[in-house]
């Protein structure tokens, strides 16, 4: 009798005992074989402010041509989704993904009185605070918090990167950075760091606690993350990218065992003041690369409708272009829904309306929190309410 | 109640780069007025300018027209040059933190290298900027501020050329304000739009030095701050120094780099009072924190989280370090999460407890046990690391992997004297004490069981080592 792997593993204490894993249960490590049902969240933030307009181009509105004379992207050059719009030539993968209904893309997402400011903006979004209030905590560790017992495990929220982002860290728990798994692997063979937490005698200095934990709850997030990392034999070929390598490695933790729900990865190289032209054709490029792969990846191991890849901006740039060749920082901006589970799919809500701007901007319609509820609710099984402090309006993409 | 020793080791620590080796004698015997005086006394002569650049580079940025004059050949040399050049000027500047005597210069140069984050590939201007910072340090604000908003690394960093008359770019007055001086919502979008138009004309002359070109500039009337005026952009610094705000905004952040991670608001609001007042100068706000009796208190020692930075000049201050390879310092700072001259974004490095997690944490704890000390002249194990190009860049570096050895010889010398004398059973107390903020968090026979005791000497060395690699000592 086939025990279901997933639910067996989840109901032992993962966080000291190391897994053994008996040899005949590797004959059965193929693909498909990971029990469909575990959806995973894939947090794609674009940082610096992509330029939406440039992205999802409103290729029969006068009004962005005439804003933009000599930034905007004439018709042709565009990849035609629907009779309104057409994507940036470098987003060939997503335009795949639109013609096989795998794409969905919400217009005008912002929040009331929106900040013009990287790293504001930024930490309202990863907070998921109003624009007036400073909170310490992000969106996706206050998941964490929520989870049971005790508040989750840190390999539920892994973040690709040098350092963790606001939106990882809970109140009580924090989510788990890391730039590869090689790297995490030589951790787990460190004696000295294992001792070091062993012996730990508890002085209440709160400095030092903080260090403490982290320190614990790091080795056992390793040994997680490294097993489950190394299951799955190499795949598709991804681009050599910063992006390529972290999806890479995403698709093969999202194929294992492991109890990650959200993944977290950044791209940068959207604040496009000077010179948009070629910086964002680069930017976009290397996004499209790696999440074609990705796509293709995922598919592959049949996974790909378990996934939701969402690729979020802290806000999207002026409808006119400025004297440098480049758009300044904006407001509302266009989100990105990418998977194989959408019940919505294409232009999820009308373009964004450019004869009616709030101050040279596009006016929200959607409060990114909708999306972040919708997400929790329909895709996570968790509480969006307590999660985000209050209830928002769900969406029906999924 | 901690001891002198704690105090003076505290105030070390905090306004400089932690007690050199060679200190000892003041550490144990100095009160800590005397220490501060000393500190001062130490920083009162101007610096003398760090200058990593050759004749042929200098003259290059200096005339970049010259550059048209060499040939294919000619221009790799020179690319290759500045690559060398970015490298030098953050090892040149991290060795100025280990080594001087100007402890208090350099600690308050390298906050302001925080708070006033640029980033440029022009080295020369990379230069000039590091001399406005350490010049000034201890200074006056209003004339750092100007000085290094009319430095050329900040001004093309921030757009200041884009900005002009009928065209605005908003950035600089953006930054000034958000981040420079007011701090968040102390202004309005209005503010910045007129403020970019009263810094219109200002521009950077070819040799970095700043210029002004009246046909550039916006000079018709604007209202900031409710203020109305044919103002220019040093009338717009003057309005922001003006507001309280701005000395409350940066107080707070002096406080979490001198003080505690999490700042008293009683204590902001007292001590910004005290730098308004002064009419922002610097040496008045540290007075008031440096010789305030609740600064020596119990519960501020072990407050911070070192920075990447600290950690490195402080591990060199107590056993001098002479890498075979200095290209490892740069490695070290891009895997802990602080490169010099290298920020992540304009609001500089947030500090506290984001310099901890999944990956830096056992990267700071693996740290001292990736030294081998070897004697002088011995055979290089290691080829050059080349990592100039991953560090400055978004290129995501190596990690610091199994296997990774830095060659290096250590000066023991100053750092073992300090405990003739001291019983054998009692010696890893001693080393916690003269290393950590705070007590041992774990039972002293764990250093002493990993340390090497075949002779006393091996013995302070491995245990030293051992206490360096422990969490507590990540705090100061």
């Amino acid at each position: 009798m086939l025990i279901k792997r997933r639910s067996f593993l989840q109901a032992t204490s993962l966080a000291t005992a190391s897994l053994f894993v008996p040899k005949f249960l590797k004959a059965f490590e193929a693909p498909r074989f990971v029990p469909p049902g575990n959806k995973v969240v894939v947090m794609l933030q674009l940082t610096g402010g992509n330029d939406g307009l440039n992205t999802v181009v409103p290729v029969r509105n006068d009004l962005y041509y005439k804003a933009r004379p000599t930034l905007a992207l004439a018709r042709e050059k565009t990849l035609a989704i629907g009779d309104e719009a057409g994507l940036h030539p470098a987003l060939t993968a997503f335009a795949d993904a639109w013609n096989d209904g795998s794409l969905g893309i919400v217009n005008a997402v912002g929040y009331p009185e929106p900040d013009r400011s990287h790293f504001r903006s930024m930490d309202i979004w990863q907070s998921a605070s109003d624009s007036s209030e400073f909170v310490n905590t992000g969106w996706i560790g206050r998941y964490l918090d929520t989870q049971a017992p005790k508040g989750g495990r840190p390999t539920q929220a892994l973040e690709f990167d040098d350092a963790l982002s606001l939106a990882m860290k809970g109140a009580q728990m924090n989510g788990l950075a890391l730039r590869d798994p090689a790297q995490l692997a030589s951790l787990t063979g460190d004696r000295f760091l294992k001792e070091t937490v062993l012996q730990h005698t508890d002085h209440h200095h709160e400095q030092a606690e903080y260090l403490y934990k982290t320190l614990s709850a790091t080795l056992s997030g390793a040994e997680q993350i490294v097993k489950n990392a190394r299951l799955r034999a190499g795949s598709a070929a991804y681009p050599n990218s910063a992006m390529g390598k972290s999806l890479k490695t995403i698709a093969s933790l999202i194929c294992s065992d492991i109890d990650t729900r959200v993944y977290y990865l950044s791209h940068g190289g959207f604040d496009t003041h000077i010179g948009q032209e070629l910086l964002h054709q680069r930017a976009l490029k290397e996004m499209n690369d790696a999440v074609g792969a990705f796509v293709k990846d995922l598919k592959a191991a049949g996974r790909f409708d378990d996934v939701l890849l969402v690729g979020f901006s802290e806000f999207g740039r002026r409808v006119e272009q400025n004297a440098s060749k480049g758009t300044d920082h904006g407001s509302a901006n266009s989100l990105f829904l990418l998977g194989g589970g959408l019940k919505q799919k294409g232009m999820i809500n009308a373009m964004p309306d450019l004869a009616d701007l709030d101050k040279g901007d596009v006016r929200f319609k959607v409060d990114f929190r909708q999306v972040y509820a919708t997400l929790l609710n329909k895709w996570l099984g968790a509480d969006d309410k307590a999660v985000l402090g209050e209830s928002f309006a769900h969406l029906k993409f999924i | 109640m901690p001891t002198q020793q704690q105090k003076n080791q505290h105030l070390l620590r905090r306004a400089g780069f932690g007690p050199a080796a060679s200190q000892w004698d003041d550490v144990q015997r100095r009160s800590t007025a005397e220490l501060w005086s000393a500190l001062k006394k130490d920083s009162a002569a101007a610096p003398t300018y760090l200058n990593v650049l050759d004749e042929e580079l200098l003259s290059t940025f200096r005339s970049p027209a010259l550059l048209r004059g060499y040939d294919e050949a000619g221009r790799k040399r020179v690319a290759a040059k500045n690559r060398v050049a970015l490298r030098d000027i953050n090892l040149r500047w991290l060795r100025e933190m280990s080594e001087s005597r100007a402890q208090l210069r350099e600690k308050m140069a390298f906050f302001w290298h925080g708070h006033f984050p640029t980033y440029t590939l022009n080295i020369n201007n990379a230069q000039l900027l590091l001399h406005v910072l350490r010049t000034h340090a201890l200074g006056n604000f209003r004339t750092l501020l100007t000085q290094v908003s009319q430095s050329a690394a900040m001004m093309l960093y921030l757009n200041a050329q884009q900005n002009r008359k009928g065209h605005p770019n908003e950035n600089f007055a953006r930054e000034v304000m958000e981040l420079f001086t007011l701090g968040r919502g102390n202004y309005t979008e209005k503010d910045i739009q007129e403020a970019a138009r009263a810094f219109t004309g200002w521009r950077v002359e070819a040799d970095g030095s700043f210029g002004f070109k009246d046909s550039e500039h916006d000079g018709s009337s604007k209202t900031i701050f409710g203020k109305t005026g044919a103002w220019k952009g040093e009338d717009v610094l003057g309005f922001l120094l003006d507001r309280r705000e701005t000395a409350v905004h940066l107080t707070r952040k002096l406080y979490k780099f001198l003080v505690s991670d999490t700042p008293s608001e009683p204590r902001v609001q007292q001590l910004a009072d005290v730098f308004y007042k002064s009419g922002y100068e610097i040496s008045a706000l540290l007075d008031a924190i440096f010789t305030a009796p609740w600064f020596y208190e119990t519960e501020l020692l072990g407050a911070r989280i070192k920075s990447p930075i600290e950690l490195l000049a402080g591990i060199r201050r107590t056993i001098p370090l002479t890498l075979e390879n200095e290209e490892y310092y740069l490695l070290l700072q891009r895997v802990l999460g602080q490169t010099l001259f290298y920020p992540p974004n304009v609001a500089g490095w947030p500090g506290g407890r984001t310099w901890i997690d999944s990956t830096t944490l056992p990267a700071r704890m693996r740290l001292p046990g990736l030294l081998r000390e070897v004697s002088a002249g011995a055979a290089s194990g290691d080829g050059p690391v080349n990592v100039v190009n991953t560090v400055f860049s978004n290129a995501k570096p190596r990690p610091l992997g199994k296997g990774t050895v830095i060659n290096t010889r250590i000066d023991w010398t100053a750092h073992l004297k300090r405990f003739d004398g001291v019983k054998r059973e009692d010696l890893t107390a001693a080393i916690s004490e003269s290393l950590l903020a705070i007590p041992l968090q774990v039972p002293a026979s764990l250093v002493t069981g990993s340390a090497d005791a075949g002779t006393r000497e091996s013995f302070l060395r491995t245990a030293t080592l051992q206490v360096m690699a422990l969490p507590e000592y990540q705090l100061c």
